[in-house]
């Protein structure tokens, strides 16, 4: 015998312990990750508390550092991405649950796939190249023409016309995400069982009726979670918002027009140049920010998708 | 009007609306396509292969950035394939039910979809300032951090497909658990853990963020791992963003070869998905 039965046990016990070190290993780089950017962060944790968070000055010859002015650029252009691209995404996950003929599923889901699969740097150059000049030159002013005479939200569509800015961040970010939500809409969409729908289309129903009240209801903490997922991509795309966001500290007007920042572009854009010492630390800090803001954003959307998982028989989705 | 008319009208309504969200999904992608076509096959020429990245003004190509993305992504999957594969296993094989194992899935789910350019400050801060310099093998390594998680799941996926009846059989032969997962499971699932290695390629041979604090970039041709090294997004990223006419034709012929790359990636890995006979 090639195995003796004790050979065998010693290999298994091995295998075994080789993967779940390494299985393990992920758990420490989520430790790694915290501890270690907590640790370089530190001396500007120190010196600026939690003003750091309430500041807007950011003036690195000065060594004065606050978070204001990046995390209202985060916050704000995610918060747009959010606003197009949640409606779009169901639109496009009903057309493929509901709408399309077979044939076309595939093909169509792909092609929005594929959106996903763009590297962010291609968004980035098209944006700040091809995308914000026609916006900047033919939607802007139409856009000012219109919303920007509404009373109370006008004044964030005013000012000059650049094209690169909060807004056109927050549509290529839209665009970005689209496909994230998109698929998991449509996989928890799938999830309804066909009982429920039919018995909803055989008391006539229509197409948008069974969706409305019976598969939206049915899936609801899933698209929760689908929201989430894009929230937590858009928070902490990089490229693509660097080229396109305008890179100003600046907090002067509330118009989306206006160049900004975000956590994620000031990073790109000043880490390589920073001296170390506070410098160094508080752009650090801004990262931990980030990632601590967008760990909380994916768990709920995991514990949301898993919560709804578990009610359908365990399918994964997301 | 009648409630049913009214009815209807909404139907058709919501449905032209699903209807106008395809149509405007599909209309970035062929714009966004179209003008990488446009552009980038206008940019292309043979010494983009032969010569190196230029001051501005001068004619050059992106010889040491391809070389430099090609060592550093082909580096960072040596070090991703086997933790992520030996991890996959655990997931699929071992942990399906333990704590472990769901806190492990859990994780790496985050560090799926966590931001890339958090990946890089952990690199620079565990391995960059440590060193003092920027280095290509930082690089790599900051990579292989980002292809973990999606070979993990992938990987995990892949097995999870494999029918039981299979490992039942080998283990009715009398072979070990370490022997049935290593000649039959995994070599079942090969064609499915092939997909999740190309996958990861195209994620991270786009990937821009985590290399400005890591290999940062070089103008210059070098192999050596322990000095700054170019590649291929962080130029695109550097000549893109210069306000000189022959950096930005650069910028959109990188982009070209990207995109490019990336499709085909993506493609060669849903067809060896499909023609895989555990699907």
């Amino acid at each position: 015998m090639k195995n003796s039965p004790s050979k065998s046990k010693l290999g298994d016990l091995l295998f075994f312990n080789l993967t779940r070190a390494v299985a393990m290993l992920t758990l420490l780089v989520l430790a790694g990750i915290i501890v270690s950017l907590t640790i370089s962060a530190w001396p500007s944790i120190k010196t600026f508390g939690f003003g750091f968070l309430t500041s807007s000055e950011w003036n690195p010859p000065a060594e004065q550092f606050g978070a204001l002015v990046p995390i209202y650029g985060t916050l704000v252009t995610s918060l747009i991405a959010l606003v197009i691209a949640l409606p779009i995404s169901f639109g496009i996950a009903l057309f493929l649950t509901e709408l399309s003929p077979t044939w076309l599923r595939r093909p169509l889901g792909i092609a929005i796939e594929l959106l996903a699969g763009i590297p962010s740097i291609v968004y980035g150059i098209w944006g700040l190249l091809v995308f914000a000049p026609v916006f900047g030159e033919h939607v802007q002013p139409k856009i000012a023409e219109t919303l920007g005479e509404v009373p109370v939200i006008g004044e964030l569509f005013s000012g000059p016309t650049f094209g690169i800015g909060l807004l056109a961040a927050g549509i290529i970010l839209a665009i970005m995400i689209i496909p994230f939500i998109t698929s998991v809409m449509r996989d928890v969409f799938e999830l309804t069982p066909a009982m429920l729908k039919e018995s909803c289309y055989g008391l006539g129903g229509t197409t948008w009726e069974v969706v409305r009240n019976v598969v939206l209801p049915y899936t609801r903490v899933g698209v929760i979670g689908g929201v989430m997922l894009g929230l937590g991509r858009a928070l902490g795309e990089t490229m693509a918002v660097t080229f396109v966001i305008g890179n100003a500290s600046l907090l002067e007007s509330p118009s989306l027009f206006m160049p900004g920042n975000s956590i994620t572009s000031l990073l790109a854009n000043e880490f390589a140049e920073a001296s170390p010492g506070l410098y160094t630390a508080a752009l650090i800090e801004l990262g931990l920010i980030l990632f601590v803001i967008t760990f909380i954003v994916l768990s709920l959307s995991k514990l949301l998708l898993h919560s709804l998982e578990k009610n359908s028989g365990g399918k994964h989705v997301g | 009007m009648k409630l049913s008319t009214k009815r209807k009208a909404v139907n058709f309504f919501a449905l032209s609306m699903s209807l106008a969200a395809m149509a405007f999904g599909l209309f970035w992608l062929f714009w966004i396509l179209w003008m990488v076509l446009d552009l980038g096959v206008g940019a292309l020429k043979p010494t983009l292969f032969t010569e190196m990245t230029p001051p501005p003004g001068e004619a050059g190509g992106l010889k040491n950035a391809i070389a430099g993305s090609l060592i550093m992504v082909g580096l960072a999957m040596l070090i991703a394939t086997p933790l992520a594969t030996l991890a996959g296993i655990y997931l699929a094989e071992y942990g399906q039910r333990s704590w472990l194992g769901k806190v492990t899935r859990f994780v790496n789910d985050i560090l799926l979809s966590a931001p890339s350019i958090v990946i890089g400050l952990f690199v620079y801060a565990i391995y960059v300032a440590k060193a003092g310099k920027f280095s290509g093998m930082s690089g790599a390594l900051a990579l292989a951090l980002l292809a973990i998680p999606v070979m993990v799941r992938t990987t995990e996926n892949m097995l999870a497909l494999v029918p039981n009846s299979l490992r039942e059989a080998a283990f009715a032969l009398g072979a070990p658990k370490w022997r049935v997962i290593l000649m039959v499971t995994l070599r079942s699932a090969k064609s499915g853990i092939v997909t999740g290695i190309l996958l990861s390629v195209a994620r991270i041979s786009g990937e821009t963020a985590p290399l400005l604090f890591t290999a940062l970039s070089n103008q210059f041709w070098s192999t050596n791992l322990s000095e700054p090294m170019a590649s291929l997004p962080a130029t695109i990223f550097k000549f893109a963003m210069s306000p000189f006419a022959d950096w930005q034709q650069l910028a959109w012929a990188g982009v070209f070869i990207i995109t490019l790359g990336v499709l085909i990636l993506n493609i060669i890995a849903r067809v060896m998905f499909r023609s895989s006979p555990q699907r």
